[in-house]
């Protein structure tokens, strides 16, 4: 009896020794991936873009074509996500407070614009809005120019970034539940008092986390924006289109370098993406502790 | 769990009709135009577009390579979640906030930093043409742009997982004599197969879509490096709406028939 529970402790500590090893060599491949796979793409760019000094650096930033791109980015960036943002705290609401037929079905629906190709959300709105489209010929009537111009590049924008913020919050609203809000409502307070007071303090940190992510998809989105936006230089081009097409004339410095831009913009990102998490999962480690 | 429908929440009728409003004016009644427009089509029509050489070799890549990048995701991924998540080590959390980067960074951005580097005058393109090997403007550059942008799938669905499972478990199986292999193949694997397969299906999805970063890294050869959405993109340049919306229902259509046994099998494997 005694032997068996001395060779199964022999045999612990043994497979313990072996994963030391394991262990060391688990980390080591693991740094390795991080390095090829993250690490070298980041380097390249700054290099590449630093590669003629800083002057050329700033000349590529600050040229006119540049700053209207970035002005045309942060526009369909600031229009697509705060109607996102509604959106998404709609969605939530409905589906994490109420039962209803289809609930599921309309979850599904929710996130099918991440499977669907951005080429193809740009494609359906040139379909819908171009000039050989569904409604082209009452708005060539009409001179509204919705493909090639900004309302389409906000579309396709919008279509792509659609689930962000209702993914982050549906499961964090479930998980919360009803009571807090019927106890707001018990004790006298109105629909929006309850929601201002009692719902938004206890999903801002999701909300926001989900508002990073969808900020970060709609500066960056290139395929859909691609198709609807024709490409016009200081007019229709967001910032990662101007790469593409400094890039496509073989001024790599300057793709380079506007792609550095947009790479110190994604770090950004990425530190308040961070920071709203451990908010997030302080806040939920402290409901569980309660 | 059953939770009981609240009355005295308001907002129901509100929040409920402006998300259906707002999803069926930007994403059903567009995407069903396509399919409307598409079904204009005769099916000879629809056939020639898609059964041209060129399509189909599109296709091939384009689903060829976003499975070969959601696999290779999937290796990397258990090996970065675990890492993650059972060791402290030196870097943990610079690793484990830099992992979304790929999601953060503007796929134009993936897509020229990585021909950079893997063209053949590129450092990595340089080593790897020492070894009589070319990355570059073919489907190995394609698969590995791909497993770059959606790097962060597979890790970031098998994390929270594997936080859950408590470690005892893997300590009994080695006090019952398994080896560590042993232990990871019949006792973590299993509990990890449905978060894979999500991350999987999530990689492997965004992998047939995605454009922005493979069309620097393709070289874009009809019939050899061109990707579908390339292809749509083509089509559209010649105002050939037909031959465009074709591809993109042909492109769904396959999508959604892999997808959805995936989805299926993984929720049979969830709910035992």
């Amino acid at each position: 009896m005694s032997s068996t529970t001395l060779s199964a402790a022999a045999s612990a500590n043994a497979a313990r020794r072996g994963n030391a090893l394991g262990r060391r060599l688990l980390i080591a491949a693991a740094w390795l991936a991080f390095a090829v796979f993250l690490l070298l793409p980041l380097y390249v760019v700054l290099s590449e873009a630093l590669k003629l000094g800083f002057g050329t650096f700033f000349e590529a930033l600050l040229e006119p074509d540049a700053l209207s791109a970035l002005k045309l980015t942060l526009l369909a960036v600031g229009i697509s996500v705060p109607l996102n943002l509604v959106f998404g705290l709609a969605a939530a609401w409905c589906v994490s407070k109420y039962e209803f037929l289809g609930k599921s079905l309309l979850v599904t629906l929710i996130d099918l614009p991440f499977s669907v190709s951005p080429v193809i959300a740009g494609l359906i709105y040139v379909l819908l809005f171009g000039a050989q489209g569904v409604f082209g010929e009452w708005l060539t009537e009409h001179d509204i120019q919705i493909v090639f111009a900004l309302p389409g590049i906000v579309l396709a924008t919008i279509f792509v970034t659609l689930p962000f913020v209702a993914r982050e919050l549906i499961p964090l609203m479930q998980e919360q539940g009803t009571q807090e809000e019927e106890a707001a409502r018990l004790l006298g307070a109105n629909g929006w008092q309850m929601f201002w007071h009692v719902t938004l303090p206890n999903i801002k940190w999701g909300l926001i986390y989900g508002v990073v992510l969808c900020t970060a998809r709609a500066m960056g989105e290139f395929g859909a924006v691609s198709v609807v936006s024709g490409h016009i230089r200081g007019f229709t081009n967001t910032l990662p289109l101007h790469v593409e097409i400094l890039y496509n004339e073989y001024n790599h410095v300057a793709a380079f370098s506007v792609a550095s831009l947009l790479l110190v913009l994604a770090l950004i990102i990425l530190l308040l993406k961070q920071w709203s998490e451990a908010r997030l999962s302080r806040l939920k480690s402290n409901a569980a502790e309660e | 769990m059953s939770r009981r429908i609240s009355p005295v929440i308001p907002g129901f009728g509100l929040t409920l009709g402006y998300t259906l409003v707002y999803l069926s004016l930007l994403v059903l009644i567009p995407l069903g135009a396509m399919f409307v427009h598409a079904s204009q089509l005769s099916w000879a029509e629809f056939w020639a577009v898609i059964s041209a050489p060129r399509v189909l070799a599109a296709l091939k890549l384009s689903f060829g390579t976003a499975l070969a990048a959601a696999l290779l995701n999937g290796v990397i991924g258990i090996l970065l979640a675990w890492v993650l998540v059972r060791y402290t080590f030196p870097g943990r959390k610079l690793i484990d906030a830099m992992i979304d980067l790929p999601f953060a960074l503007p796929t134009a951005v993936a897509g020229i930093a990585l021909t950079a580097l893997y063209a053949p005058a590129g450092p990595v393109g340089q080593l790897a043409g020492e070894f009589g090997l070319k990355i570059a403007y073919t489907p190995l550059g394609i698969a590995l742009a791909l497993t770059f942008v959606t790097l962060p799938f597979v890790v970031r669905t098998l994390q929270p997982v594997l936080a859950d499972i408590p470690r005892e478990v893997e300590e009994a199986a080695a006090c019952l004599g398994a080896s560590p292999w042993q232990t990871f193949r019949h006792v973590l694997l299993p509990a990890l197969l449905p978060a894979w397969l999500t991350g999987f299906a999530l990689a492997f999805a965004r992998g047939i879509g995605e454009y922005g970063s493979v069309i620097f890294i393709a070289g874009n050869m009809p019939g050899k490096t061109e990707i579908l959405p390339l292809l749509i993109m083509v089509k559209l340049d010649q105002y050939d709406y037909t031959g465009a919306t074709s591809i993109g229902v042909l492109m769904l259509v396959v999508s959604f028939a892999l997808l959805l046994p995936l989805n299926l099998l993984q929720r049979r494997i969830a709910t035992p």
